[in-house]
């Protein structure tokens, strides 16, 4: 019979799949891990960032799963992470104990320790590159070696008290975790960072800029942006100690934002803070500009735009959750359909009997006139 | 080096997706925020119901997972056989047989019972959501049992359409207190929910809420006393079967745009062709 084949199976999954492998590994052998992992750092970083879970290698190991898709390869990563047992809570990092690859600040021509710019491609020219171009006059990247400790470019703000305290985290004493509570309003200040960092970057870039075209504007600073590796350390109960258990690369951006104040309280420039696994200055900057838009109400700011709206943009940004339900509308819909379609039918029915009805009338009128 | 626990979720998880189901219980048809876990399947696939029947399936367990109605669609094929790969369980198609029955955008025609329960994949856990998007208000209205512009919705509806135009997901007052949304089922499935002898778990996973409708609930669609609650159906035969009163999937059969109608319930309508067969086979000797 015809029509049932109007319903998959099994064999149309399978199928699918065989495709898609054969399709993934085209001609020739495809691309090995360690390829992935040496060629495509930025796009680990953006993959970890998104699926919430520091591990390059199976971040590497999703990216060629997922063909290069990131929020596929995200997502590959964050269902893996969800069935993971928490051992022990890491203790919060240092960033300031940073061993340093990068560290420039835009509101000081020159800060303590330097400007350091690291393996950037900002001052790049997006030309493509041919192979034969190498300067012969390369310098040594040896001679650029991470270094370590660094002091915050933004201290000197803290110490004349120009720069308000690191904002309060909230009523949350430990801070709480998103990844075990669900998220809820209003979000306190961890929370909405554990969300931000989390988010797609591609929203977290359009909503920070969106702040800088006059819907939010924080008159923002890069106060610093720095990226190195630093120590993660846990304190496992059975020692009673901090032990390191390994270092991961971080970025992380200090913006510095217009001030508050008044002439009773003396005038501070206001944080907004971003921080990101990897090698990531969009990710973090774009961050940074979204997380001091979000303090709006707190601040005292007019609100009103997307990026101030906590509900809004914490509610929308994980794209794991966006991408599942946006496409979840190619699923089978028929049962829905089927009863809309009665629905409408039955409307039409009863609008085509009325307008017979009232021309039936019109036309008894009409006779009434004629009488 | 990557090993995966009975069901997929640590126990840890499924314990606190147990305690939220505890809790949702206890206040029919409430929402209870739960720490929804991404799961291998994406968010709009049903992992709200997953994350539930994770949490309480066990090994002695009978699966039958559903959507649309039907057991062979590509998504309930591919969640059955989640939980084959992660539990070992057995899964069937017979709606009798199954302790546990997963499903997306229908009820069973088969009466369930008390011994078993039905789980629900939910993609919009707030029945307001379309009048009120901020959620912690449409919170404070189910919290005051506010639910005036839900009934001023519905009479705008008569007043434009002649009738209530939610076809699916129409909502529900549940035990008289909360309103609920029953899922996207089509407002035919709405009246199998009212005193269900079978446990009905609700689970949205993107949403993070889980909601529950314990056994011999009352369950009453919303409607008004000069209007009211009209379950429909296409009105045909299912060309299997021959069913007048299951709901009917609508197939276009050739170019020519002739329909034919099928019984959307796979199990119910070979159910019902084998019995006429055995019925048949006995008339004949
Ligand atoms: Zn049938």
């Amino acid at each position: 019979m015809a029509f049932v084949a109007t319903k998959g199976g099994e064999d149309a999954i399978a199928a699918a799949h065989a495709w898609r492998a054969d399709r993934r590994r085209g001609d020739g052998e495809g691309c090995t891990l360690r390829q992935a992992t040496t060629s495509f750092g930025r796009a680990i970083d953006r993959v970890m960032a998104e699926g919430a879970l520091y591990d390059p290698d199976l971040a590497a190991r999703a990216l060629l799963q997922a063909e290069g898709d990131l929020v596929e390869a995200a997502f590959l990563l964050r269902s893996y992470r969800a069935t993971q047992p928490r051992l022990v809570d890491a203790r919060p990092i240092d960033t300031t104990a940073m061993r340093v690859q990068r560290r420039v600040s835009a509101i000081f021509k020159d800060v303590l320790g330097g400007q350091r710019l690291g393996p950037t491609a900002d001052y790049s020219h997006r030309l493509f590159d041919t192979g034969e171009t190498a300067p012969e006059s390369a310098p040594d990247p040896v001679a650029a070696e991470p270094v370590s400790p660094l002091p915050s470019a933004m201290g000197i703000l803290g110490g004349e008290t120009l720069l308000e305290a690191i904002p309060a985290a909230g009523h949350d004493a430990p801070p709480a975790d998103l990844t075990t509570m669900p998220l809820d309003f209003p979000a306190s200040r961890p929370i909405r960072l554990q969300a931000l960092a989390r988010g797609d970057e591609g929203f977290l870039l359009s909503l920070a800029y969106s702040t800088q075209r006059g819907y939010g504007n924080t008159h923002p600073f890069v106060g610093e942006l720095r990226m190195g590796e630093v120590a993660v350390s846990v304190v496992p109960p059975e020692l009673g100690f901090a032990i390191e258990i390994g270092d991961i690369v971080v970025t992380e951006c200090q913006m510095v934002n217009q001030f508050t104040g008044s002439k009773t309280v003396p005038p501070q420039f206001t944080r907004g803070y971003g921080l990101s696994v990897g090698h990531a200055d969009r990710r973090a900057m774009s961050m940074a500009l979204v997380e001091r838009a979000l303090r709006a109400d707190e601040l005292g700011e007019a609100t009103g735009s997307p990026a101030q709206d906590p509900e809004f943009v914490l509610s929308h940004c994980d794209n794991i959750q966006a991408t599942g339900f946006v496409e979840h509308l190619k699923l089978p819909h028929y049962v829905d359909f089927q009863s809309e379609l009665e629905i409408i039918r039955a409307i039409r029915r009863q609008a085509d009997e009325q307008r017979a009805e009232d021309g039936m009338d019109r036309k008894k009128e009409d006779g009434d006139d004629r009488v | 080096m990557i090993a995966y626990n009975f069901a997929y979720l640590d126990e840890q998880t499924k314990r606190g997706i147990r305690r939220a189901l505890l809790k949702a219980v206890a206040i029919p048809g409430w929402q209870v925020p739960f720490a929804s876990r991404e799961m291998p399947l994406p968010y709009g696939w049903g992992t709200g119901g997953i994350q539930v029947t994770a949490a309480i399936i066990g090994q002695d367990d009978r699966l039958k997972v559903i959507d649309q109605g039907a057991d062979d669609t590509t998504n309930a094929v591919a969640i059955a056989s989640f939980f084959r790969r992660m539990t070992g369980v057995e899964t069937t198609t017979r709606t009798a047989e199954a302790t546990i029955i997963q499903t997306r955008h229908r009820i069973p025609e088969q009466a369930l019972t008390e011994d078993q329960v039905i789980v629900y994949q939910v993609p919009q856990p707030e029945p307001l959501w379309k009048l009120i998007p901020e959620r912690p208000v449409a919170r404070r209205a189910h919290a005051l049992s506010d639910y005036g512009m839900m009934y001023v919705k519905l009479y705008e509806d008569i007043t434009r359409f002649g009738r209530v135009s939610s076809a699916y997901d129409h909502p529900v007052m549940v035990n008289g207190r909360v309103l609920m949304s029953p899922s996207p089922i089509p407002a035919f499935d709405n009246p199998k929910m009212d005193a269900m002898p079978a446990l009905q778990l609700f689970g949205a996973g993107r949403e993070r809420r889980l909601y529950a409708v314990p056994p011999y609930t009352p369950v009453r669609s919303l409607d008004f006393t000069d209007h009211p609650f009209h379950p429909g159906r296409a009105d045909g035969t299912c060309a299997f079967c021959g069913s007048t009163s299951s709901y009917l999937d609508e197939i276009i059969i050739d170019d020519h745009g002739t329909r034919r109608f099928l019984c959307s319930d796979t199990d119910y309508c070979a159910g019902r062709i084998e019995e006429a067969e055995r019925r048949a086979e006995e008339g004949g000797q």
